[in-house]
């Protein structure tokens, strides 16, 4: 009876087969991500590029400039729902409430629907990527395919993004969107491609009263940290701890 | 180009007040309601099947291989809604082979990998080992090959082997009890850590799901149970429905409380959040949440679960009312699911305004894929049933 049992393959033979199969799998998953993490020692913390922008809200006219020089640079969809950068028009009425509007991002300009007589202020806040130094859509990219560079700009590898549109749900600023032809996030880069040739990113240029600055925030003498010497800027939602790098000067507290 | 967007541009005249241009688009869809609403039955199936064997209630024995079955069958399919309504479905063993590990949903791979490897298909092998064995030599043809490739080459089938299967299996089922928490207390946490959502930013969401999770999957059992026995023309086991509506019973009251705890809670505090999210509760939600899923879903069911405790009408009531409850319960917990997801994205992280979701027909997201993904499970679970009947497995003495 005994015999007959050793001649057939045991349950721990089994088991070990399987162990060498499992491991060898798992010790090849963990190499990749090992790669990177030795990537990331090298990565350029010393940098001394360390890129954000500054918004002067009362210098903005909503002229919508910004937001079609930014379609037109970085292939935006021509939709009213695909934007890199937007304009917002604020309108406080007297009765306290509060009308946000941004016909096509603000590229058309904007008319006043509310008589002159009603409105308690109104005003204009551009909105584009904060760049955040803790960002949230990076934090829950699956693969990592968003990332920031070593100048601070969060980028995504349209190569690698697997579109499961889980960082379009983190962004708390509604910065991001599916590319409807490519099917991955798509957001803005600072215009990374003229950055790197050291130009301004193409929504700067386009600005006719300067009511955004663009800069290295550790160049303690550049344009971007005199103007948050000069200003007391806040950023949208601190609350959220995003760590954002996109300081608004004369923020109101509607703005969300 | 219009004509591409045309369901887009329909949305944008169905905005109330201001969204974020980006948003009018809902991301996630039905495929994404289905992912946690399919994981959360393979988790609750297992927890009810891990009571007849780690606790010992004896009443629960004709319904633990089923539910095991079932647990597998729609572990099979959980991933399907995930990867189809990714834009580059493709890439998806990026997930596996680079994960990044400070998301979320990095790790679903894994957890998943080691839900269905090493807890469902272990356990079932350890279980159903000895009738594979037999199967291989008794069948004929392909069947035989069949059964043989299952049996791993490890055809011992004395006594002692037996004895360790199950010991086995009991080591793997106490390790599955924790690793079915994980998975769905997980699956609600990929929710719950947007903190840039606030209806689903909240510490209670993988609780409340993993208790969703639970009684949707007792839920189901019990309506499986039922179809098997129609099928095979056979009488359920009274005692066995009376258990399994107790144990559906309570979780149902955990998990009405904790939900009603987490919307006091918000209600209480009325953070900056407060205003939209009641205007979506008392408006776009209405039907879905205040009918569907509490009324419907919850109330219901736990009135009459609840008097069946204390005054027991006939065997033919408690079972039709038992059947009744099951689908019930099924779809309150799809709706559940609805709510949030749904719910989590009709209005703008602005506060100022909502979007509109219209469910498309056809397509990769619409309500005929949708129900392909609900049926996919069930044709599994009937194979699953042909392959492996539980009414056919050889008793083994505990």
């Amino acid at each position: 009876m005994e015999l007959e049992y050793k001649n057939k393959k045991t349950r721990r033979d089994f088991f070990k087969a399987a162990g060498i199969f499992t491991g060898g799998v798992l010790f090849a998953t963990l190499l990749k991500p090992y790669k990177s993490l030795a990537y990331k020692l090298h990565e350029g913390e010393t940098s001394n590029v360390w890129y954000g922008i500054g918004i002067d809200i009362e210098k903005c006219i909503g002229c919508g400039r910004c937001a079609n020089a930014c379609k037109n640079e970085n292939d935006v969809p021509r939709e009213p729902f695909y934007f890199r950068n937007w304009v917002e028009q604020y309108t406080i009425k007297n009765d306290g409430e509060v009308i946000v509007e941004s016909p096509n991002g603000g590229i058309d300009g904007f008319t006043q629907s509310i008589p002159d007589e009603d409105i308690y202020k109104s005003f204009f806040v551009p909105k584009l990527c904060n760049h955040c130094y803790k960002s949230p859509c990076e934090q829950v990219c699956p693969v990592g395919a968003t990332y920031r560079s070593p100048e601070g700009i969060i980028l995504v590898d349209e190569e690698y993004c697997i579109g499961c549109r889980y960082c379009v749900q983190a962004c708390p600023y509604g910065c991001r969107f599916i590319h409807p032809k490519k099917k991955v996030a798509s957001k803005c880069t600072y215009c990374y491609h003229r950055v790197k040739k050291g130009l301004n990113p193409a929504c700067m240029d386009a600005c006719p009263t300067g009511a955004r600055i663009f800069g290295n925030l550790r160049d303690k003498s550049g344009p971007l940290a005199e103007f948050l010497k000069e200003h007391n800027c806040h950023v949208l939602k601190p609350h959220l701890n995003t760590g954002s790098k996109l300081y608004y000067n004369g923020l109101n507290m509607e703005v969300k | 180009m219009i004509q591409e967007h045309q369901h887009l541009y329909e949305a944008l005249s169905k905005v109330d007040g201001y969204i974020f241009p980006n948003e009018i688009e809902l991301n996630w869809s039905i495929l994404i309601v289905l992912y946690p609403y399919i994981t959360g039955l393979v988790a609750g199936a297992f927890i009810l099947a891990s009571l007849e064997r780690v606790f010992n209630v004896k009443a629960l024995k004709p319904i633990y291989v089923i539910s095991l079955l079932t647990a597998l069958a729609f572990m099979l399919t959980a991933t399907m809604p995930l990867i189809s309504h990714l834009g580059h479905p493709g890439r998806f063993y990026e997930l596996m082979i680079t994960p990044h590990f400070s998301s979320a949903m990095a790790i679903f791979g894994f957890v998943y990998l080691w839900y269905l490897m090493v807890v469902l298909l272990l356990e079932l092998w350890f279980d159903y080992r000895k009738d594979i064995v037999i199967w291989s030599k008794e069948k004929k043809g392909l069947l035989k090959y069949f059964y043989k490739a299952l049996t791993l080459g490890v055809t011992d089938i004395s006594p002692e082997a037996v004895k360790w299967d199950e010991k086995l299996g009991y080591i793997v089922t106490v390790i599955g009890i924790p690793s079915a928490f994980l998975l769905h207390g997980y699956v609600g946490f990929i929710f719950g850590s947007v903190k840039a959502n606030p209806w689903w930013s909240s510490v209670s969401m993988p609780v409340i799901f993993l208790f969703s999770a639970m009684v949707s999957g007792i839920a189901l059992v019990m309506f499986v149970y039922f179809a098997i026995n129609y099928f095979r023309k056979k009488v359920v086991d009274m005692l066995c429905l009376d258990t399994i509506a107790k144990y559906l019973f309570y979780i149902l009251i955990i998990d009405f409380t904790l939900e009603a705890l987490d919307q006091i809670h918000r209600i209480y505090e009325a953070e900056e959040s407060f205003e939209i999210i009641s205007m979506l509760v008392s408006g776009k939600l209405i039907f879905t949440l205040g009918i569907m899923q509490v009324l419907l879903g919850t109330i219901v069911p736990l009135l009459a679960l609840g008097l069946f405790q204390l005054y027991k009408p006939k065997d033919i009531v408690r079972k039709w009312t038992y059947f009744i409850v099951s689908i019930l319960v099924l779809i309150g917990i799809f709706f559940m699911r609805w709510n949030v997801v749904i719910g989590g994205q009709l209005f703008s992280k602005s506060f100022y305004g909502f979007t509109s979701f219209k469910l498309s027909l056809i397509g990769q997201e619409g309500l005929l894929m949708a129900i392909v993904w609900i049926i996919v499970p069930f044709l599994i679970l009937w194979a699953l049933l042909l392959l492996f009947p539980p009414w056919k497995k050889v008793e083994v003495e505990d």
